[in-house]
Protein backbone atom coordinates (compact mmCIF):
# COMPACT_ATOMS: atom_id res chain seq x y z
CA UNK A 1 0.00 0.00 0.00
CA UNK A 2 1.39 3.33 -1.03
CA UNK A 3 1.82 6.24 1.33
CA UNK A 4 0.22 9.20 -0.39
CA UNK A 5 0.11 12.93 0.27
CA UNK A 6 -2.59 15.06 -1.32
CA UNK A 7 -1.82 18.77 -1.52
CA UNK A 8 -4.98 20.77 -0.92
CA UNK A 9 -5.74 24.38 -1.75
CA UNK A 10 -7.97 26.07 0.79
CA UNK A 11 -9.38 29.56 0.69
CA UNK A 12 -11.48 30.60 3.66
CA UNK A 13 -13.44 27.49 4.65
CA UNK A 14 -13.50 26.09 1.14
CA UNK A 15 -11.29 23.27 -0.04
CA UNK A 16 -10.99 23.02 -3.85
CA UNK A 17 -13.21 20.20 -4.99
CA UNK A 18 -10.41 18.53 -6.96
CA UNK A 19 -8.93 17.57 -3.55
CA UNK A 20 -12.07 15.54 -2.74
CA UNK A 21 -12.05 14.03 -6.22
CA UNK A 22 -8.47 12.81 -5.63
CA UNK A 23 -9.20 11.54 -2.10
CA UNK A 24 -12.21 9.59 -3.36
CA UNK A 25 -10.11 7.84 -5.97
CA UNK A 26 -7.45 6.90 -3.37
CA UNK A 27 -9.80 5.08 -1.02
CA UNK A 28 -8.00 2.11 0.52
CA UNK A 29 -4.59 3.80 0.54
CA UNK A 30 -2.80 5.49 3.38
CA UNK A 31 -3.60 9.10 2.54
CA UNK A 32 -2.63 12.35 4.25
CA UNK A 33 -3.57 15.87 3.23
CA UNK A 34 -1.32 18.91 3.51
CA UNK A 35 -2.13 22.55 2.89
CA UNK A 36 0.04 25.61 3.14
CA UNK A 37 -1.61 27.97 5.59
CA UNK A 38 -4.51 27.62 7.98
CA UNK A 39 -6.79 24.57 7.73
CA UNK A 40 -10.08 25.51 9.40
CA UNK A 41 -11.81 22.89 11.57
CA UNK A 42 -14.70 22.61 9.11
CA UNK A 43 -12.27 21.74 6.33
CA UNK A 44 -10.54 19.10 8.50
CA UNK A 45 -13.92 17.46 9.20
CA UNK A 46 -14.76 17.45 5.52
CA UNK A 47 -11.33 16.15 4.45
CA UNK A 48 -11.58 13.35 7.03
CA UNK A 49 -14.97 12.38 5.60
CA UNK A 50 -13.27 11.79 2.26
CA UNK A 51 -10.45 9.70 3.70
CA UNK A 52 -7.71 11.93 5.10
CA UNK A 53 -5.79 10.12 7.87
CA UNK A 54 -3.77 13.20 8.87
CA UNK A 55 -4.30 16.80 7.90
CA UNK A 56 -1.10 18.83 8.04
CA UNK A 57 -1.14 22.60 7.95
CA UNK A 58 2.14 24.20 7.00
CA UNK A 59 2.40 27.58 8.64
CA UNK A 60 4.74 30.52 8.39
CA UNK A 61 4.42 31.31 4.70
CA UNK A 62 2.53 34.36 3.55
CA UNK A 63 1.73 34.72 -0.12
CA UNK A 64 2.21 31.99 -2.67
CA UNK A 65 5.60 31.87 -4.32
CA UNK A 66 6.91 28.94 -6.34
CA UNK A 67 10.25 28.93 -4.54
CA UNK A 68 8.87 29.41 -1.02
CA UNK A 69 6.26 26.68 -1.42
CA UNK A 70 8.79 24.35 -3.07
CA UNK A 71 11.32 24.82 -0.26
CA UNK A 72 8.79 24.35 2.55
CA UNK A 73 7.02 21.38 0.96
CA UNK A 74 10.28 19.68 0.03
CA UNK A 75 11.33 19.76 3.66
CA UNK A 76 7.93 18.55 4.86
CA UNK A 77 7.58 15.73 2.32
CA UNK A 78 11.18 14.53 2.76
CA UNK A 79 11.15 10.76 2.37
CA UNK A 80 7.76 10.32 4.05
CA UNK A 81 5.62 9.70 0.97
CA UNK A 82 5.64 7.49 -2.13
CA UNK A 83 3.24 9.70 -4.08
CA UNK A 84 2.24 13.34 -3.98
CA UNK A 85 -1.01 14.35 -5.70
CA UNK A 86 -2.33 17.81 -6.39
CA UNK A 87 -4.84 19.56 -8.61
CA UNK A 88 -3.85 20.84 -12.05
CA UNK A 89 -5.07 24.26 -10.93
CA UNK A 90 -3.26 27.49 -11.71
CA UNK A 91 -1.25 27.07 -8.50
CA UNK A 92 -0.70 23.33 -9.03
CA UNK A 93 0.47 23.81 -12.60
CA UNK A 94 3.03 26.36 -11.44
CA UNK A 95 4.23 24.65 -8.28
CA UNK A 96 4.20 20.89 -8.90
CA UNK A 97 6.79 20.81 -11.72
CA UNK A 98 9.19 22.84 -9.60
CA UNK A 99 8.57 20.70 -6.53
CA UNK A 100 9.01 17.48 -8.52
CA UNK A 101 12.21 18.95 -9.96
CA UNK A 102 13.49 19.60 -6.44
CA UNK A 103 13.25 15.83 -5.82
CA UNK A 104 14.57 15.08 -9.35
CA UNK A 105 11.34 13.09 -9.54
CA UNK A 106 8.75 12.53 -12.26
CA UNK A 107 5.43 14.33 -12.57
CA UNK A 108 2.49 13.03 -14.57
CA UNK A 109 0.58 16.22 -15.27
CA UNK A 110 -3.08 16.94 -15.97
CA UNK A 111 -4.13 13.33 -15.49
CA UNK A 112 -7.84 12.66 -16.09
CA UNK A 113 -8.06 9.14 -14.69
CA UNK A 114 -5.78 6.71 -12.89
CA UNK A 115 -5.44 3.36 -11.18
CA UNK A 116 -3.36 2.80 -8.05
CA UNK A 117 -2.67 -0.86 -7.60
CA UNK A 118 -0.58 -1.23 -4.45
CA UNK A 119 2.45 0.90 -5.25
CA UNK A 120 1.85 1.01 -8.99
CA UNK A 121 0.42 4.11 -10.59
CA UNK A 122 -0.98 4.08 -14.09
CA UNK A 123 -2.74 7.14 -15.42
CA UNK A 124 -4.52 8.42 -18.49
CA UNK A 125 -3.91 11.86 -19.84
CA UNK A 126 -5.13 13.76 -22.87
CA UNK A 127 -2.34 14.83 -25.21
CA UNK A 128 -2.33 17.14 -28.21
CA UNK A 129 -5.04 19.07 -26.35
CA UNK A 130 -7.30 16.08 -26.12
CA UNK A 131 -6.96 15.00 -29.74
CA UNK A 132 -5.62 11.72 -28.36
CA UNK A 133 -5.21 9.93 -25.04
CA UNK A 134 -2.12 8.21 -23.66
CA UNK A 135 -1.22 5.97 -20.77
CA UNK A 136 1.27 7.57 -18.38
CA UNK A 137 3.63 5.87 -15.93
CA UNK A 138 6.27 7.36 -13.65
CA UNK A 139 9.76 6.07 -12.90
CA UNK A 140 12.84 7.34 -11.09
CA UNK A 141 13.21 8.58 -7.54
CA UNK A 142 10.28 8.78 -5.11
CA UNK A 143 8.04 10.48 -4.38
CA UNK A 144 6.25 10.34 -7.70
CA UNK A 145 4.13 13.38 -8.47
CA UNK A 146 0.70 13.48 -10.13
CA UNK A 147 -1.49 16.45 -10.98
CA UNK A 148 -5.18 15.82 -11.63
CA UNK A 149 -7.38 17.87 -13.95
CA UNK A 150 -10.26 19.39 -11.95
CA UNK A 151 -13.71 17.85 -12.66
CA UNK A 152 -12.20 14.89 -14.50
CA UNK A 153 -12.50 12.19 -11.81
CA UNK A 154 -15.86 13.34 -10.45
CA UNK A 155 -16.91 13.54 -6.82
CA UNK A 156 -16.87 10.22 -4.96
CA UNK A 157 -20.33 9.03 -3.99
CA UNK A 158 -19.57 7.01 -0.88
CA UNK A 159 -16.07 7.86 0.35
CA UNK A 160 -14.43 5.97 3.20
CA UNK A 161 -13.68 8.22 6.14
CA UNK A 162 -10.20 8.71 7.59
CA UNK A 163 -9.14 9.69 11.10
CA UNK A 164 -8.53 13.35 10.26
CA UNK A 165 -5.86 13.92 12.91
CA UNK A 166 -4.48 17.45 12.72
CA UNK A 167 -0.85 18.45 12.72
CA UNK A 168 0.82 21.83 12.49
CA UNK A 169 4.19 22.24 10.83
CA UNK A 170 6.35 25.35 10.64
CA UNK A 171 7.40 25.79 7.04
CA UNK A 172 10.69 27.27 5.96
CA UNK A 173 10.30 29.31 2.79
CA UNK A 174 14.03 29.83 2.35
CA UNK A 175 15.29 32.37 -0.15
CA UNK A 176 12.47 33.75 -2.32
CA UNK A 177 13.66 35.66 -5.38
CA UNK A 178 10.39 35.89 -7.33
CA UNK A 179 7.97 37.41 -4.83
CA UNK A 180 4.41 38.62 -5.24
CA UNK A 181 4.15 42.36 -4.84
CA UNK A 182 0.43 42.65 -5.40
CA UNK A 183 -2.63 40.61 -6.32
CA UNK A 184 -5.06 42.24 -8.74
CA UNK A 185 -8.59 40.91 -8.40
CA UNK A 186 -10.23 39.58 -11.53
CA UNK A 187 -13.32 41.07 -13.08
CA UNK A 188 -15.15 37.83 -12.40
CA UNK A 189 -15.44 36.20 -9.01
CA UNK A 190 -16.56 33.05 -10.83
CA UNK A 191 -14.60 29.82 -10.94
CA UNK A 192 -11.83 29.70 -13.49
CA UNK A 193 -12.73 28.00 -16.77
CA UNK A 194 -10.43 25.09 -15.95
CA UNK A 195 -12.35 24.40 -12.75
CA UNK A 196 -15.85 25.49 -13.76
CA UNK A 197 -18.66 23.00 -13.58
CA UNK A 198 -20.74 24.83 -16.20
CA UNK A 199 -19.39 26.97 -19.04
CA UNK A 200 -21.28 29.23 -21.45
CA UNK A 201 -19.03 30.03 -24.42
CA UNK A 202 -19.40 32.45 -27.31
CA UNK A 203 -17.82 32.48 -30.75
CA UNK A 204 -17.37 34.75 -33.70
CA UNK A 205 -21.16 34.99 -34.19
CA UNK A 206 -21.37 37.03 -30.97
CA UNK A 207 -20.37 39.95 -33.22
CA UNK A 208 -19.22 42.28 -30.41
CA UNK A 209 -17.87 42.43 -26.87
CA UNK A 210 -21.15 44.05 -25.71
CA UNK A 211 -23.14 41.06 -26.93
CA UNK A 212 -21.26 38.82 -24.48
CA UNK A 213 -23.58 40.39 -21.90
CA UNK A 214 -26.36 38.01 -22.90
CA UNK A 215 -24.00 35.09 -22.20
CA UNK A 216 -23.09 36.64 -18.82
CA UNK A 217 -26.79 36.79 -17.99
CA UNK A 218 -27.31 33.16 -18.95
CA UNK A 219 -24.18 32.22 -16.96
CA UNK A 220 -25.50 34.05 -13.89
CA UNK A 221 -28.65 31.90 -13.89
CA UNK A 222 -26.57 28.72 -14.11
CA UNK A 223 -23.70 29.74 -11.84
CA UNK A 224 -21.51 29.27 -14.89
CA UNK A 225 -18.25 30.80 -16.13
CA UNK A 226 -18.16 32.50 -19.54
CA UNK A 227 -15.68 31.31 -22.13
CA UNK A 228 -14.93 32.17 -25.74
CA UNK A 229 -13.56 30.68 -28.94
CA UNK A 230 -10.29 31.83 -30.44
CA UNK A 231 -12.19 33.67 -33.17
CA UNK A 232 -14.04 35.71 -30.54
CA UNK A 233 -10.80 36.47 -28.64
CA UNK A 234 -8.86 37.41 -31.78
CA UNK A 235 -11.72 39.68 -32.87
CA UNK A 236 -11.44 41.47 -29.53
CA UNK A 237 -14.88 40.37 -28.27
CA UNK A 238 -13.42 38.52 -25.26
CA UNK A 239 -10.26 38.53 -23.12
CA UNK A 240 -7.47 36.00 -23.87
CA UNK A 241 -8.01 34.48 -20.40
CA UNK A 242 -11.47 33.39 -21.61
CA UNK A 243 -10.23 31.36 -24.58
CA UNK A 244 -11.16 27.68 -24.68
CA UNK A 245 -9.21 25.51 -27.09
CA UNK A 246 -5.80 24.22 -28.10
CA UNK A 247 -4.12 27.61 -27.68
CA UNK A 248 -6.38 28.56 -24.80
CA UNK A 249 -7.70 26.61 -21.87
CA UNK A 250 -8.62 22.95 -21.87
CA UNK A 251 -11.82 22.51 -19.91
CA UNK A 252 -13.78 19.64 -18.40
CA UNK A 253 -17.15 20.96 -17.18
CA UNK A 254 -20.26 18.83 -16.73
CA UNK A 255 -22.16 21.19 -19.04
CA UNK A 256 -20.72 23.22 -21.92
CA UNK A 257 -23.03 25.56 -23.84
CA UNK A 258 -21.46 26.69 -27.13
CA UNK A 259 -23.16 29.75 -28.60
CA UNK A 260 -22.35 30.81 -32.13
CA UNK A 261 -19.26 28.61 -32.21
CA UNK A 262 -18.74 26.69 -35.43
CA UNK A 263 -16.32 24.21 -33.85
CA UNK A 264 -12.83 24.47 -35.32
CA UNK A 265 -10.67 21.40 -34.59
CA UNK A 266 -8.66 23.41 -32.02
CA UNK A 267 -11.80 24.43 -30.14
CA UNK A 268 -13.26 20.92 -30.16
CA UNK A 269 -9.96 19.63 -28.76
CA UNK A 270 -10.15 22.04 -25.82
CA UNK A 271 -13.72 21.25 -24.81
CA UNK A 272 -14.23 17.65 -25.81
CA UNK A 273 -13.89 16.29 -22.26
CA UNK A 274 -17.05 18.22 -21.32
CA UNK A 275 -19.63 15.74 -20.06
CA UNK A 276 -22.63 17.24 -21.83
CA UNK A 277 -22.44 19.70 -24.71
CA UNK A 278 -25.21 22.01 -25.95
CA UNK A 279 -24.60 23.86 -29.21
CA UNK A 280 -26.58 26.79 -30.57
CA UNK A 281 -25.73 27.80 -34.12
CA UNK A 282 -27.57 28.95 -37.24
CA UNK A 283 -25.47 26.69 -39.49
CA UNK A 284 -26.95 23.19 -39.29
CA UNK A 285 -23.74 21.77 -40.79
CA UNK A 286 -21.35 23.39 -38.29
CA UNK A 287 -18.81 20.84 -36.93
CA UNK A 288 -19.82 21.71 -33.35
CA UNK A 289 -23.04 19.72 -33.90
CA UNK A 290 -21.03 16.51 -34.36
CA UNK A 291 -19.88 16.82 -30.74
CA UNK A 292 -23.09 18.22 -29.24
CA UNK A 293 -25.39 16.09 -27.13
CA UNK A 294 -28.13 18.62 -27.74
CA UNK A 295 -27.93 20.80 -30.82
CA UNK A 296 -30.22 23.75 -31.41
CA UNK A 297 -30.12 25.05 -34.97
CA UNK A 298 -31.13 28.65 -34.48
CA UNK A 299 -30.05 32.22 -33.90
CA UNK A 300 -28.28 32.54 -30.55
CA UNK A 301 -29.59 36.10 -30.13
CA UNK A 302 -33.12 34.65 -30.12
CA UNK A 303 -32.40 31.35 -28.35
CA UNK A 304 -30.11 32.47 -25.49
CA UNK A 305 -32.65 34.87 -23.88
CA UNK A 306 -35.39 32.20 -24.10
CA UNK A 307 -33.00 29.66 -22.61
CA UNK A 308 -32.16 32.05 -19.78
CA UNK A 309 -35.85 32.61 -18.94
CA UNK A 310 -36.65 28.90 -19.14
CA UNK A 311 -33.73 27.99 -16.85
CA UNK A 312 -34.74 30.72 -14.43
CA UNK A 313 -38.19 29.15 -14.26
CA UNK A 314 -36.86 25.62 -13.74
CA UNK A 315 -34.01 26.47 -11.36
CA UNK A 316 -35.68 29.34 -9.54
CA UNK B 1 22.57 40.85 -21.80
CA UNK B 2 22.44 37.11 -22.59
CA UNK B 3 18.87 36.34 -23.53
CA UNK B 4 17.81 32.74 -24.09
CA UNK B 5 14.54 31.49 -25.57
CA UNK B 6 13.39 27.87 -25.45
CA UNK B 7 11.13 26.80 -28.27
CA UNK B 8 9.48 23.60 -29.39
CA UNK B 9 8.34 22.40 -32.76
CA UNK B 10 4.81 20.99 -32.59
CA UNK B 11 2.22 19.71 -35.06
CA UNK B 12 0.15 22.53 -36.55
CA UNK B 13 -3.04 23.09 -34.56
CA UNK B 14 -5.07 22.15 -37.67
CA UNK B 15 -3.45 18.70 -37.69
CA UNK B 16 -5.56 15.64 -37.21
CA UNK B 17 -3.62 13.42 -34.81
CA UNK B 18 -3.32 9.72 -35.62
CA UNK B 19 -1.85 7.26 -33.11
CA UNK B 20 0.75 4.79 -34.41
CA UNK B 21 -0.60 1.27 -34.93
CA UNK B 22 1.38 0.00 -31.91
CA UNK B 23 0.24 2.97 -29.79
CA UNK B 24 3.85 3.95 -28.98
CA UNK B 25 3.37 7.57 -30.14
CA UNK B 26 1.57 9.46 -32.87
CA UNK B 27 2.32 9.30 -36.59
CA UNK B 28 4.82 12.08 -37.20
CA UNK B 29 5.31 11.72 -40.93
CA UNK B 30 3.38 14.06 -43.22
CA UNK B 31 2.61 16.43 -40.37
CA UNK B 32 2.99 20.16 -40.81
CA UNK B 33 5.23 21.40 -37.99
CA UNK B 34 5.05 24.88 -36.54
CA UNK B 35 6.69 26.78 -33.71
CA UNK B 36 4.67 26.14 -30.55
CA UNK B 37 2.23 29.11 -30.53
CA UNK B 38 3.10 30.16 -26.95
CA UNK B 39 6.81 30.16 -27.86
CA UNK B 40 6.14 32.89 -30.44
CA UNK B 41 5.30 35.21 -27.55
CA UNK B 42 8.56 34.14 -25.86
CA UNK B 43 10.63 34.89 -28.99
CA UNK B 44 8.93 38.27 -29.41
CA UNK B 45 9.55 39.18 -25.75
CA UNK B 46 13.21 38.18 -26.12
CA UNK B 47 13.55 40.45 -29.16
CA UNK B 48 11.82 43.34 -27.37
CA UNK B 49 14.17 42.86 -24.41
CA UNK B 50 17.15 42.88 -26.77
CA UNK B 51 15.95 46.10 -28.41
CA UNK B 52 15.71 47.76 -25.01
CA UNK B 53 19.19 46.62 -23.95
CA UNK B 54 21.84 47.35 -26.54
CA UNK B 55 24.62 44.84 -26.87
CA UNK B 56 22.32 41.92 -26.03
CA UNK B 57 22.17 38.63 -27.90
CA UNK B 58 19.20 36.28 -28.27
CA UNK B 59 20.00 32.58 -28.37
CA UNK B 60 17.17 30.23 -29.21
CA UNK B 61 17.29 26.63 -27.95
CA UNK B 62 15.25 23.69 -29.14
CA UNK B 63 15.29 20.04 -28.11
CA UNK B 64 13.76 17.66 -30.61
CA UNK B 65 13.91 15.78 -33.89
CA UNK B 66 16.44 16.80 -36.51
CA UNK B 67 14.36 16.15 -39.60
CA UNK B 68 13.75 19.82 -40.00
CA UNK B 69 14.81 22.84 -38.05
CA UNK B 70 11.99 25.05 -39.27
CA UNK B 71 11.04 26.50 -35.87
CA UNK B 72 14.64 27.53 -35.15
CA UNK B 73 14.99 29.14 -38.57
CA UNK B 74 11.72 31.00 -37.97
CA UNK B 75 13.07 32.39 -34.68
CA UNK B 76 16.33 33.42 -36.40
CA UNK B 77 14.34 35.05 -39.20
CA UNK B 78 12.31 36.97 -36.61
CA UNK B 79 15.60 38.38 -35.29
CA UNK B 80 17.25 35.92 -32.88
CA UNK B 81 21.03 35.88 -33.22
CA UNK B 82 21.94 32.24 -32.89
CA UNK B 83 20.34 28.85 -32.43
CA UNK B 84 21.12 25.63 -30.62
CA UNK B 85 19.46 22.34 -31.52
CA UNK B 86 19.73 19.37 -29.20
CA UNK B 87 18.87 16.34 -31.27
CA UNK B 88 16.42 14.06 -29.54
CA UNK B 89 13.28 12.03 -30.10
CA UNK B 90 9.93 13.73 -30.39
CA UNK B 91 8.76 11.66 -27.43
CA UNK B 92 11.12 12.88 -24.67
CA UNK B 93 9.64 13.64 -21.28
CA UNK B 94 9.77 17.06 -19.63
CA UNK B 95 12.62 16.12 -17.28
CA UNK B 96 14.90 15.07 -20.15
CA UNK B 97 13.94 18.15 -22.15
CA UNK B 98 14.62 20.53 -19.26
CA UNK B 99 17.93 18.84 -18.48
CA UNK B 100 18.92 19.08 -22.15
CA UNK B 101 18.07 22.80 -22.19
CA UNK B 102 20.14 23.35 -19.06
CA UNK B 103 23.04 21.42 -20.62
CA UNK B 104 22.80 23.36 -23.88
CA UNK B 105 22.76 26.74 -22.11
CA UNK B 106 25.77 25.74 -20.00
CA UNK B 107 27.63 24.48 -23.07
CA UNK B 108 27.07 27.82 -24.83
CA UNK B 109 29.45 29.36 -22.30
CA UNK B 110 27.04 32.25 -21.72
CA UNK B 111 25.43 32.90 -18.36
CA UNK B 112 21.76 33.69 -18.97
CA UNK B 113 20.30 36.96 -17.73
CA UNK B 114 16.83 35.83 -18.71
CA UNK B 115 15.29 32.66 -20.19
CA UNK B 116 11.96 33.04 -22.01
CA UNK B 117 9.71 30.06 -22.79
CA UNK B 118 6.12 29.53 -23.81
CA UNK B 119 3.80 28.69 -20.90
CA UNK B 120 3.28 25.21 -22.32
CA UNK B 121 3.74 23.19 -25.50
CA UNK B 122 0.50 22.38 -27.25
CA UNK B 123 1.53 18.81 -28.09
CA UNK B 124 2.20 17.09 -24.76
CA UNK B 125 0.52 19.89 -22.74
CA UNK B 126 2.73 19.02 -19.74
CA UNK B 127 3.42 22.55 -18.46
CA UNK B 128 6.60 21.40 -16.76
CA UNK B 129 9.68 22.50 -18.69
CA UNK B 130 9.93 26.20 -17.65
CA UNK B 131 9.64 25.35 -13.95
CA UNK B 132 12.03 22.40 -14.27
CA UNK B 133 14.64 24.49 -16.12
CA UNK B 134 14.38 27.12 -13.37
CA UNK B 135 14.70 24.55 -10.59
CA UNK B 136 17.58 22.72 -12.27
CA UNK B 137 19.46 25.98 -12.94
CA UNK B 138 18.60 27.37 -9.50
CA UNK B 139 16.75 30.35 -10.95
CA UNK B 140 13.44 31.90 -9.94
CA UNK B 141 10.56 31.55 -12.40
CA UNK B 142 7.24 33.18 -13.14
CA UNK B 143 4.77 31.35 -15.41
CA UNK B 144 1.66 32.28 -17.41
CA UNK B 145 3.04 35.80 -17.82
CA UNK B 146 0.81 38.30 -19.64
CA UNK B 147 2.74 41.49 -18.92
CA UNK B 148 6.51 41.94 -18.72
CA UNK B 149 8.39 45.12 -17.90
CA UNK B 150 12.14 45.22 -17.46
CA UNK B 151 14.28 48.05 -16.21
CA UNK B 152 17.93 47.69 -15.27
CA UNK B 153 17.62 43.93 -14.87
CA UNK B 154 14.56 44.18 -12.62
CA UNK B 155 11.41 42.56 -13.97
CA UNK B 156 7.83 43.37 -13.06
CA UNK B 157 5.68 40.50 -14.30
CA UNK B 158 1.94 39.92 -14.29
CA UNK B 159 0.95 36.31 -14.00
CA UNK B 160 -2.59 35.24 -14.81
CA UNK B 161 -4.28 33.14 -12.14
CA UNK B 162 -7.92 32.17 -11.74
CA UNK B 163 -10.96 34.09 -12.88
CA UNK B 164 -8.92 36.76 -14.66
CA UNK B 165 -7.05 37.68 -11.45
CA UNK B 166 -3.36 38.56 -11.66
CA UNK B 167 -0.37 38.12 -9.39
CA UNK B 168 2.24 40.84 -9.84
CA UNK B 169 5.80 39.62 -9.26
CA UNK B 170 8.97 41.60 -8.85
CA UNK B 171 12.15 39.73 -9.54
CA UNK B 172 15.74 40.53 -10.40
CA UNK B 173 17.52 38.86 -13.28
CA UNK B 174 18.41 36.10 -13.90
CA UNK B 175 14.91 34.64 -14.17
CA UNK B 176 12.89 32.15 -16.22
CA UNK B 177 9.73 33.70 -17.70
CA UNK B 178 7.01 31.48 -19.22
CA UNK B 179 4.91 33.55 -21.63
CA UNK B 180 1.17 33.44 -22.29
CA UNK B 181 -1.02 34.75 -25.08
CA UNK B 182 -1.74 38.46 -24.66
CA UNK B 183 1.83 39.35 -23.66
CA UNK B 184 2.71 40.88 -27.04
CA UNK B 185 2.04 40.58 -30.75
CA UNK B 186 4.71 38.36 -32.32
CA UNK B 187 6.29 39.90 -35.43
CA UNK B 188 6.38 38.17 -38.77
CA UNK B 189 9.73 37.23 -40.22
CA UNK B 190 10.63 39.71 -42.97
CA UNK B 191 12.10 38.58 -46.28
CA UNK B 192 15.53 40.09 -45.45
CA UNK B 193 15.18 38.41 -42.05
CA UNK B 194 14.62 35.04 -43.71
CA UNK B 195 17.66 35.58 -45.96
CA UNK B 196 19.82 36.61 -43.01
CA UNK B 197 18.66 33.64 -40.93
CA UNK B 198 20.36 31.26 -43.35
CA UNK B 199 23.74 32.68 -42.40
CA UNK B 200 23.22 32.77 -38.65
CA UNK B 201 25.01 30.16 -36.53
CA UNK B 202 23.13 26.97 -35.67
CA UNK B 203 24.93 24.64 -33.26
CA UNK B 204 23.86 21.00 -32.99
CA UNK B 205 24.38 18.72 -30.01
CA UNK B 206 23.35 15.18 -29.25
CA UNK B 207 21.54 14.41 -25.99
CA UNK B 208 24.75 12.76 -24.74
CA UNK B 209 26.68 15.99 -25.49
CA UNK B 210 24.49 17.86 -23.04
CA UNK B 211 24.54 15.12 -20.40
CA UNK B 212 21.15 13.50 -20.96
CA UNK B 213 20.57 9.75 -21.19
CA UNK B 214 17.61 7.39 -21.09
CA UNK B 215 18.22 7.11 -17.31
CA UNK B 216 16.84 10.65 -17.05
CA UNK B 217 13.41 9.57 -18.25
CA UNK B 218 10.87 10.08 -15.48
CA UNK B 219 7.59 9.73 -17.32
CA UNK B 220 6.75 7.13 -19.94
CA UNK B 221 3.87 7.52 -22.36
CA UNK B 222 2.33 4.59 -24.20
CA UNK B 223 -1.00 3.34 -25.48
CA UNK B 224 -1.71 6.40 -27.61
CA UNK B 225 -5.28 6.20 -28.85
CA UNK B 226 -8.05 8.40 -30.15
CA UNK B 227 -10.59 9.44 -27.54
CA UNK B 228 -13.85 7.51 -27.72
CA UNK B 229 -16.37 9.08 -30.08
CA UNK B 230 -19.60 10.24 -28.56
CA UNK B 231 -22.81 8.78 -29.92
CA UNK B 232 -24.70 11.23 -32.13
CA UNK B 233 -26.67 13.78 -30.17
CA UNK B 234 -30.17 15.13 -30.58
CA UNK B 235 -30.62 18.05 -32.95
CA UNK B 236 -33.53 20.47 -33.05
CA UNK B 237 -34.43 22.93 -35.77
CA UNK B 238 -35.30 26.23 -34.11
CA UNK B 239 -34.88 28.59 -37.05
CA UNK B 240 -38.59 29.43 -36.96
CA UNK B 241 -39.47 31.81 -34.16
CA UNK B 242 -42.73 30.00 -33.50
CA UNK B 243 -40.92 26.78 -32.43
CA UNK B 244 -38.21 28.31 -30.31
CA UNK B 245 -39.90 28.44 -26.92
CA UNK B 246 -41.07 24.83 -27.04
CA UNK B 247 -37.72 23.53 -28.33
CA UNK B 248 -35.78 25.37 -25.61
CA UNK B 249 -38.20 24.02 -23.00
CA UNK B 250 -37.62 20.49 -24.36
CA UNK B 251 -33.82 20.89 -24.22
CA UNK B 252 -33.96 22.21 -20.66
CA UNK B 253 -36.12 19.24 -19.71
CA UNK B 254 -33.59 16.86 -21.30
CA UNK B 255 -30.70 18.55 -19.48
CA UNK B 256 -32.59 18.07 -16.25
CA UNK B 257 -34.09 14.60 -16.67
CA UNK B 258 -31.95 12.78 -19.23
CA UNK B 259 -28.47 14.30 -18.85
CA UNK B 260 -29.04 15.27 -15.19
CA UNK B 261 -26.57 18.16 -15.35
CA UNK B 262 -28.73 21.00 -14.03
Amino acid sequence: MAKVLVLAEISGDTVKSVTYEILGKLTGHDVDVAAVGEVPAAAVTELAKYGAANVHSIKGLDNYSPEGYTNALKEFIGSNYDFVFGGATSLGKDLLPRLAGAFEAGLASDVTNFVMDGDNFSGTRPMFSGKCLAKVEISGPKPHFVSIRPNALGMPEAPTAGAGATNEVTGNAGNIRAAIKEIIKGASEKLDLTEANIIVSGGRAMKSAENFKILEELADVLGATVGASRAAVDSGYAAPSMQVGQTGKTVAPTLYIACGISGAIQHLAGMRTSKVIVAINTDADAPIFTKADYGIVGDLFQIVPILKDELKKVLG
Amino acid sequence: MNIFVCIKQVPDTETKITPKADGSFIETTSIKWIMNPYDEFAVEQALLTKQANSGSTVTVVRVGGVKDTEALRTALAMGADEAILVEGDDNLDSFMTAKAIKGAIEKSGKTPDVVFTGKQAIDDDCLQVPQLVAQMMDLPHVSVVVECNEEGGKYTLKREIEGGAMEVYEVNAPVVIACNKGLNTPRYASLPGIMKAKRKPLTQHSLADVGVSEDDRRVKYSGFQLPPEKPAGKKFDAMEEANQASIVADVVKLLREEAKVI
